[in-house]
């Protein structure tokens, strides 16, 4: 398989389950990424790498040099116009999936409320708290009608014409408002921001590269406080809010006996009729009329996580994996929504038995079979789904399945997990988390998160996450990043053992794994959310960017990635990605990575090896430690009389007779 | 290594629930849903449920509710892999503990009525208390409140050597901490039988409180905590966040395991670390050391008996200011309540057997030489068991900031001081003052001069601000003795005449009192001359003496201002006070007045006053008197009214001594509409009230007023008050 590696531009593959089913021979005719980086044969275009090839017009394409002064656009444009439109693009692109994906959520979210849907309102306590952000009633009232008339408001978050901020931006703490609102980034809708910033970098708009990027930060927000929050919200009312869940992920969780069904995409409506589907009777006993002896439900990318989360269902095959899984010969039917679906899965299966179903009517490919997922009919449509997977089971031929490549993961780490395992029903709180941060145990709290990328090393998330485990950061992964460490073993509480002593005595405490799996990329938005209840908790400063607390994607691929990364910059997070399309231009690049500190306490930083990218980010969790002066051996404050009473609670210390006169 | 005590502690929990359930099955056959359970005599049910879910279990049939919840907080046991997150589940788990052991407990009472003594002290054939009823809880929760006992020490198991477990009993003692203890430890011991078989007095009177036989009795421990944030705190029943973490911060209770610790003490563990308490065992099992529950530790092990006090109260995050006194017995607030009886005894001085004075007088700076103590007579080792002697006790102080209204309140502390001392009892005071001297006290050499050093050392630690001089003169001569006594006779007149004479008219200051803040953040005493707080503890000279010692303490002196309605008691300068300090919740306090802006109580009230709307009457119930009152309600009930630092018209805390103050309910009628009074309190105040009503030209009132002799419901009163012609019959509708 020497072709497969150390090809100009990709890394070695080293995910052992990848390896072991391309060897096989019935793998041999898939051709994977791999392959086509080597038969491209090509390195990345210089221009596009570095953010400074301008297609905006048609007056070029214009390749830019930055200092280079014949070199500018034929407009005039400048490297730094150029690099900072085209993040701003990115930025935008990404955060359009989100919103699109959320809105979807919403509608499914009114459309449960109103009773339309196979699904129901699961968190009644969760939709009480959102409600209140959301300035709802719900005093006596139902559950449903609650829910109808909070989806209703988020829905017309989408679409707001007026200049009044998302509401959901008064959820951060206070200090990060402020520093919004005095930059001028609170997002007013969330459509708007990305039609502001398509208007901006049109051709002759907005050139001035700050400008520009304030509004790629107003677009950020809009995705982290606005739809990625809202989907992830409104997604746990209706499915319920993860728990701790045991399940198990890569290929081995695919049964050689059962009609294999996996699920690739982001939305989890669809995935989840798939589950109830899935269930049914009359649909296990076609499966068994075919021979098989059930339905085997799998996840791929995000849709997988979503499941894997809320439901315990196993996720097969990370971005990454997605044409491995079909390799097995073991799929009946790969079924797909939206983003991140290779084309190539439809050319893979052309001559398997495989189908990928297409349901979305956004994203058809060839050699796709397209059944579209009907919102009103969603049971209807997830049982001809799974109907024409099952029938495809009779024509399954010699297939391979990795058996022993499965690992158990400990998921369901949602914000309300973590507020609850930290102190049970009656103390639940971030305290335990904020004191073992003040006194040291925890170092810090790192975020790995995004994409699978062949640029890189498969194991670049493994790498970075042993390194800050063992310096005693605990790490928190949502999308592919988290499936991948998941595959190593590294999301069970027994991966406490790579742990400095101090984290692993907290996580022994606990009973925790050190990497915590927060869910899907949509559900970075968590992590927004747990960042703000460390600061509220108190004691480790009064914003986002006073916490020893930083993020990366190493090995990010999709747009939604830069979104994801800006706005958690604009809040106040730093985070560390592999490369940034910016490198064409020197003062953009440098506002990103320098001046950005400034404004918003938080910078983009860049590292191109694993192993940088952890020391990074250890440097920059013990720089804010250091800020905060909690390095310093905390004193064990005994108390006296006199001091408990000093507490407070309607201290008399204002009134009566003591005082000066 | 957490992994292993959480996986106890469910497993425990979940045994300890089958358990109960199981009892709750037997019961609701034996009994019915109907029947009524409960907790001896208190007004918080089951006071666990009762704080944290807000549900009152009153009947077998209110169990089934709670064993539900039970249920759904019970996690799944921990797996050996891939275990869920434990820690929150395991505190769950010690939640559903507690509430099935509460309901266990309550109906062992239904079972076996006989089980617990329900007494301060334990009886001939039962050393085992129970659960505190409410007239105990309320007493000592004042020492909760006002900081001489800082929290407790629940106890399961013991020491195996006697003389160790009495040891440990004896520091935390000194470190005036309670001790409740439970169950018996892997050796088959309790330390409640060891203590009391090396002779140390147990019972709620030496804060070694011997709870229960079984761990199931953890509740009462609990149930106390929980029942102090309710009562003190102003905590809303059903409010467990605030309950808990209240005592988090304010109680500084901790669980002391001896020897191998059960699945089932797991679980209670578990509860307590809810609560903030954690647990320091002496055996070898695993640690909890990060912090974040518990306000430092969770669990601590291994430790040496030697060690194992200090580091509990270390872990606790507690500091108990001890100042060592030196003298050769032990001395604390926990040492206050102790008995010396007959058997205990070796001789006694005053009391009726010999003369005995004790006094307190200022001086000039130059007439004393501080420190100085000295005894003329015999001495202890100079006599035989049972050799009585008078004594005499001449306390002279002198300070810049001394004050001659000053010298009672130094010469009250007297009492407590001398009784701090292990192995001393004291009683009374003045000239009626009775000492005993136990066995234990002249084993370890007593000598009457260490009453000086006492006196000496804690005068000056307690009210150093206001004397800079004391010295102590003993006399154990009759004819010395008589000296003193002359003395002190011409100083009691001229005092006594000094505070007959001043009233609430004759003062232009008042103070406040907030010493309960601690406990009770919302509430605040105005003290006057003529109405002494509700506790009973704290006069106007208290206030104005505890402001000179500490300016910035818990009295401050208000203005009065303006009086705007004399029988009210109304008075500008009150009214501002309260109202800012109450930030608005309290705008207005008549002084004088029951049925209108009556003032607001913390919870530990000698005494509650209600308006009888039949009777038109005023009803005064003490706490101490356990039986109904006419008003429908025991005082339990009636604390609930008047407690939490609201304003509720027709029910007040008072103190005892109110009640023959001129100015007891003068906007009501003054003490012509009082119909009511259990006989107890009656008794106790019947010189100064017989007094009174010869003052008010009615010596036949004394007699108007009923006590449960002469019923216990309204009719019954109102009977008694027709046919004696009672006052209040024709007074002006109160309601």
């Amino acid at each position: 398989m020497a072709t497969r590696n150390e090809c100009e531009g990709c890394a070695d593959m080293t995910c052992a389950s990848s390896k072991l089913v391309l060897e096989q021979d019935i793998a041999k005719d898939v051709r994977t990424a791999y392959d086509r980086i080597e038969a491209r044969g090509m390195a990345a275009c210089l221009f596009g790498s570095s953010g400074t090839c301008c297609r905006n017009c048609n007056m070029g394409p214009c390749q830019i040099i930055d200092g280079v002064e014949d070199m500018v656009g034929v407009c005039g444009a400048t490297a730094d116009t150029v690099a900072a439109r085209n993040f701003a693009r990115t930025v935008a692109a990404g955060a359009s999936a989100h919103g699109d994906h959320a809105r979807e959520m919403v509608k499914g979210f009114i459309e449960t409320a109103k009773g339309n849907t196979p699904h129901e309102i699961k968190d009644v306590e969760k939709l009480h708290s959102l409600a209140q952000v959301f300035d709802v009633e719900v005093e006596g009232r139902d559950k449903n009608e609650i829910a109808l008339e909070l989806g209703e408001i988020a829905l017309s978050q989408f679409g707001s014409q007026t200049d009044e901020p998302l509401i959901m931006l008064k959820r951060a703490p206070e200090k990060r408002q402020k520093v919004w609102k005095e930059l001028g980034v609170e997002p007013r809708g969330v459509d708007r921001e990305v039609v502001e910033v398509m208007h901006r970098t049109h051709m002759g708009v907005d050139q001035e590269y700050k400008n520009i990027t304030l509004q790629s930060s107003r677009c950020s927000l809009a995705d982290g406080w606005g739809s990625s929050m809202l989907s992830t919200e409104l997604t746990d009312i209706m499915f319920g809010t993860p728990v701790p869940r045991r399940a198990q992920v890569d290929l081995g969780v695919l049964k050689e006996d059962m009609v294999n069904v996996t699920v690739h995409g982001h939305e989890p409506l669809l995935a989840e009729s798939l589950c109830l589907a899935a269930q049914d009777e009359e649909m296990i006993a076609l499966a068994k009329k075919q021979g098989a002896k059930g339905i085997n439900l799998a996840g791929v990318c995000c849709t997988g996580n979503e499941i894997l989360m809320r439901r315990g269902i196993p996720v097969a095959a990370g971005y990454i994996q997605q044409e491995m899984a079909l390799a097995t010969g073991a799929i009946e039917a790969m079924v797909v929504d939206v983003q991140c679906i290779m084309q190539s899965v439809g050319e893979i299966t052309r001559n398997m038995h495989t189908d990928i179903i297409t349901t979305n009517y956004r994203a058809k490919m060839p050699y796709g079979v397209h059944i579209p997922f009907e919102e009103h009919d969603a049971l209807g449509s997830a049982k001809a789904i799974l109907t024409k997977a099952i029938m495809n089971y009779k024509k399954r031929g010699k297939c391979f399945i990795p058996k022993d490549s499965k690992l158990d993961v400990m998921v369901g780490f949602s914000h309300e997990t973590i507020n609850y395992m930290l102190g049970g029903r009656f103390r639940k709180s971030y305290r335990p988390l904020n004191d073992n941060i003040m006194n040291g145990r925890i170092r810090g709290v790192g975020a790995i998160v995004g994409c699978d990328n062949f640029k890189v090393t498969d194991e670049a998330h493994i790498i970075i996450a042993k390194e800050l485990i063992k310096n005693n950061i605990l790490v928190v992964a949502t999308g592919c990043a988290a499936t991948a460490l998941g595959r190593v073993g590294l999301c069970t509480p027994e991966a406490a053992k790579y742990c400095g002593d101090s984290l692993r005595e907290v996580c022994e405490t606990v009973g925790m794994p050190p990497v915590l799996h927060m869910g899907s990329c949509v559900d970075n938005s968590r992590i927004l959310i747990a960042l703000t209840a460390m600061v509220q908790e108190g004691g480790l400063g009064d914003d986002i960017t006073d916490l020893p607390a930083i993020g990366t994607a190493p090995s990010w691929m999709s747009e939604k990635a830069v979104a994801i990364g800006h706005y958690f910059v604009s809040s106040g997070a730093q985070v560390v990605f592999q490369d940034l399309a910016t490198t064409g231009s020197k003062a953009f690049h440098k506002y990103l990575t320098e001046n950005m500190m400034e404004e918003y306490g938080a910078v983009w930083n860049v590292a191109k090896e694993p192993i940088d990218i952890a020391k990074k980010m250890i440097e920059a969790i013990e720089s804010k430690r250091e800020a905060l002066g909690i390095n310093k051996q905390g004193e064990r404050v005994l108390m006296d009389m006199e001091m408990r009473r000093d507490l407070g609670g309607g201290g008399l210390t204002d009134v009566g007779c003591h005082g000066a006169e | 290594m957490s992994k292993i005590i959480c996986s106890a502690a469910i497993r425990g929990a979940h045994k300890i629930v089958d358990m109960a359930e199981e009892s709750y099955e037997a019961a609701l056959k034996n009994y019915g849903a109907d029947k009524e359970v409960a907790f001896p005599n208190t007004a918080y049910f089951l006071p666990i449920i009762y704080s944290m879910l807000g549900a009152k279990v009153e009947k077998i049939g209110d169990m089934k509710d709670i064993f539900q919840e039970c249920r759904t907080l019970l996690p799944e046991l921990v797996s050996d892999s891939v275990w869920l997150p434990y820690l929150g589940p395991a505190l769950d788990a010690g939640m559903a503990t507690f509430f099935a052991e509460e309901m266990f407990e309550a109906i062992r009472y239904l079972d076996h009525p006989n089980m617990y003594t329900a007494t301060e002290d334990p009886t001939d054939d039962n050393i085992w208390l129970g659960a505190a009823d409410d007239v105990i809880f309320r007493k000592r929760g004042v020492e909760f409140v006002d900081g001489s006992a800082p929290g407790f020490a629940a106890i399961l198991g013991t020491p195996d050597d006697k003389e160790i477990a009495s040891k440990i009993a004896l520091e935390l003692q000194e470190k005036n901490l309670y001790i409740f203890m439970h169950d018996k430890g892997s050796n088959g011991k309790s330390i409640s039988n060891q203590l009391v078989a090396n002779d140390v007095q147990v019972g709620w009177n030496t804060r070694l409180v011997p709870f229960g036989e079984s761990y199931t009795s953890a509740v009462f421990a609990i149930g106390f905590a929980c029942r102090v944030a309710m009562a003190f705190g102003g905590i809303k029943p059903g409010d467990a966040l605030a309950n808990l973490l209240y005592n988090k911060d304010r109680t500084f209770a901790f669980v002391m395991a001896f020897g191998e610790v059960t699945d089932e003490w797991y679980a209670n563990a578990a509860g307590a670390i809810n609560w903030g308490f954690p647990t320091i065992s002496d055996h070898d099992i695993p640690e909890v050391l990060p912090t974040g529950v518990c306000t430092y530790e969770h669990v601590v092990s291994n430790v040496p008996h030697d060690e194992i006090v200090q580091k509990a109260i270390e872990v606790r995050g507690l500091k108990v200011n001890v100042a060592k006194i030196d003298i050769p017995m032990s001395f604390g607030p926990a040492f206050e309540g102790e008995r010396i009886r007959k058997d205990d005894l070796y001789m006694e001085c005053g009391g009726g057997r010999t003369t005995g004075v004790e006094v307190l007088i200022s001086k000039e700076m130059d007439e004393i030489v501080d420190g100085e103590v000295t005894l003329e007579g015999p001495d202890i080792c100079d006599i035989k068991q049972g050799q009585n002697l008078p004594i005499g006790i001449l306390v002279e102080v002198a300070g810049r900031e001394m004050q001659s209204d000053f010298e009672p309140i130094l010469e009250r502390q007297f009492h407590h001081l001398m009784n701090y001392v292990q192995g001393i009892m004291h009683i009374g005071q003045r000239d009626i003052m009775w000492i005993r001297i136990g066995h234990g006290a002249v084993e370890k050499g007593f000598s009457f001069k260490h009453l000086g050093t006492v006196l000496h050392g804690k005068l000056h630690q307690e009210f150093g601000a206001i004397l800079d001089k004391v010295q102590v003169k003993i006399y154990t001569i009759q004819e010395k003795v008589e000296e003193v006594m002359d003395i002190a006779k011409k100083v009691y007149g001229e005092r006594d005449l000094r505070l007959g004479n001043m009233t609430d008219e004759s003062e232009e200051v008042f103070y406040s009192c907030t010493l309960c803040q601690s406990f009770a953040p919302s509430h605040v005493c105005v003290i006057t001359p003529e109405r002494v707080g509700m506790c009973g503890a704290y006069n106007w000279l208290d206030g104005k003496a505890s402001y000179q010692i500490n300016p910035t303490g818990p009295n401050q002196p208000i203005a009065k201002g303006t009086c705007t309605d004399e029988l009210m008691g109304d008075f500008e300068g009150i009214n501002d006070f309260v109202n800012q300090a109450s930030r608005g919740a309290v705008p207005a306090v008549s002084c004088y007045s029951l049925m209108n802006n009556p003032m607001t109580a913390c919870g530990c009230f000698e005494a509650i006053a209600a308006m009888l709307p039949q009777c038109n009457g005023i009803m005064v119930v003490n706490r101490d008197h356990r039986g109904m009152t006419p008003s429908g309600m025991k005082f339990t009930s009636l604390a609930g009214m008047a407690g939490g630092g609201a304003q509720t018209p027709g029910f007040m805390g008072v103190s005892k001594h109110f009640m023959t103050s001129k100015k007891v309910f003068l906007a009501d009628g003054g003490l012509k509409r009082i119909c009511w009074l259990p006989k107890m309190l009656k008794d106790e105040i019947a010189e100064k009230l017989m007094q009174r009503c010869e003052e008010m030209g009615m010596p036949e009132f004394f007699d108007m007023i009923a006590t449960e002799e002469q019923g216990e419901t309204e009719e019954e009163i109102l009977a008694f008050l027709k046919e004696k012609g009672h006052p209040c019959l024709e007074m002006e509708a109160a309601v």
